[in-house]
């Protein structure tokens, strides 16, 4: 079992899931425009990664793997389920982002209406469908990893995102060509920074 | 005429990539080369036109708890289906796609369009809109992947443009252009020169 700091510090740095990934881009662009909505997002990112990829390491072990369902039975040894991984991943995000728009459009209604279409939009974030995959490509062997996984994975995400909120900010008083202002240069700032982000490449631990 | 606007308003107005800001991760990941990137145009146009059918077919007996969940198991039928097709007639091509057109299923743009539109209006429209902004996803991509092979490789379309007298001379292929992160600096800069035409969009 790895050392379970070092996967968390590995996940929000050498791969943080937006600049070395590149997955969840979307929100991630659209919503960095002030650093209060991006904390937001940011958290209810952390909470659906957090919670999705230890129940679908459940899944996968106990249910999808080749040899998973033999606690049924020895009958059960040879069968493999992965094809259903797919389906059944995003079956369970799909059903927990459902539950957290209805208790944050009850709890903090400014929030879901500055989130807007956004929030729905996090269960086919392609960050929480390939923390997913990746939870099942390299074959925790806790529980344990996979809930540091997930917790590193989205906690990075959230980084990345109040990260560029804060330059978009600052930069608000810039003498940016007006063309430019917004959008595009949100583009230009995240490559920028997923070059610098792959600095942390070569760091081993 | 009200249909019209709905195919040509994501060419440029309402663009899903520089305007909606839908559709990055897979526009950055597949336009290294052009055929990829065409044939995942047309797949998201596909996809993204049908799925917008359906559900507009079914919104009003969609249960609005649950409707995430149908919606994305009607773009994944769809997603099966499409990629069964590729297999079957452009092998090559669906070998470098590889996991992306199984990606195609959490593309926003779906979503988006899904969520945005086909849950509020009939289903011809539906439909156009899909096509419409599939369009307008395949036009991003195709100006990306042109520049991005171009500087990247030297070539277009798997042929050879620049040619060896070229190299010889002592040009080198920009290995950035590669990267993702050139691919996100080259969107930025086609949003400074679509806005600079099309001074609407510029955000206040």
């Amino acid at each position: 079992m790895e050392n379970l700091f070092n996967l968390f510090i590995r996940n929000v740095f050498t791969e943080n899931m937006v600049f070395a990934y590149f997955l969840g881009m979307c929100s991630f662009l659209a919503v960095s425009k002030t650093v209060k909505t991006s904390v937001g997002l940011g958290i209810a990112v952390v909470f659906v990664i957090t919670v999705t990829v230890p129940v679908n390491w459940l899944l996968e072990n106990y249910l999808l793997k080749a040899g998973a369902l033999s606690w049924l039975g020895p009958a059960f040894e040879g069968v493999d389920l992965s094809f259903l991984s797919f389906l059944l991943f995003i079956a369970v995000i799909a059903a927990i982002v459902q539950l957290i728009e209805m208790v944050i459009e009850k709890t903090a209604p400014a929030l879901y209406n500055a989130l807007g279409i956004f929030l729905p939009l996090i269960a086919v974030n392609c960050a929480v469908l390939g923390a997913a995959l990746f939870m099942q490509e390299r074959e925790y062997g806790t529980i344990a990893e996979a809930t540091v996984y997930g917790f590193g994975a989205g906690f990075g995400w959230a980084l990345a995102i109040v990260v560029l909120a804060a330059i978009r900010e600052k930069l608000k008083y810039s003498n940016v060509p007006v063309p430019l202002r917004g959008l595009g240069l949100a583009f230009i700032l995240t490559g920028l920074l997923a070059i610098a982000f792959m600095g942390f490449s070569g760091i081993k631990i | 005429m009200k249909n019209l606007k709905l195919l040509i308003n994501p060419l440029n107005n309402e663009n899903p990539i520089t305007v909606q800001v839908l559709g990055i991760c897979s526009a950055l990941a597949v336009t290294v080369q052009m055929k990829p990137a065409i044939v995942m145009a047309l797949s998201v146009t596909v996809v993204t036109a049908f799925s917008n059918l359906i559900i507009s077919m079914g919104r009003n007996t969609i249960p609005p708890r649950i409707r995430i969940i149908v919606q994305l198991v009607v773009v994944a039928f769809l997603v099966i289906v499409v990629d069964q097709l590729l297999k079957a007639y452009v092998y090559d091509v669906s070998k470098k796609l590889s996991v992306f057109v199984g990606l195609i299923i959490t593309n926003c743009i779906l979503m988006g369009r899904l969520e945005a539109f086909a849950m509020n209006n009939k289903p011809w429209e539906s439909f156009l809109d899909g096509i419409g902004n599939g369009a307008g996803y395949g036009l991003i991509l195709i100006a990306l992947s042109t520049f991005r092979e171009l500087l990247g490789s030297g070539s277009l379309m798997g042929y050879q443009l620049i040619p060896e007298s070229v190299y010889q001379l002592g040009y080198k292929d920009n290995g950035m252009m590669i990267l993702p992160p050139m691919a996100l600096i080259t969107v930025g800069l086609i949003i400074w020169i679509q806005r600079s035409y099309n001074t609407k969009l510029i955000e206040k």
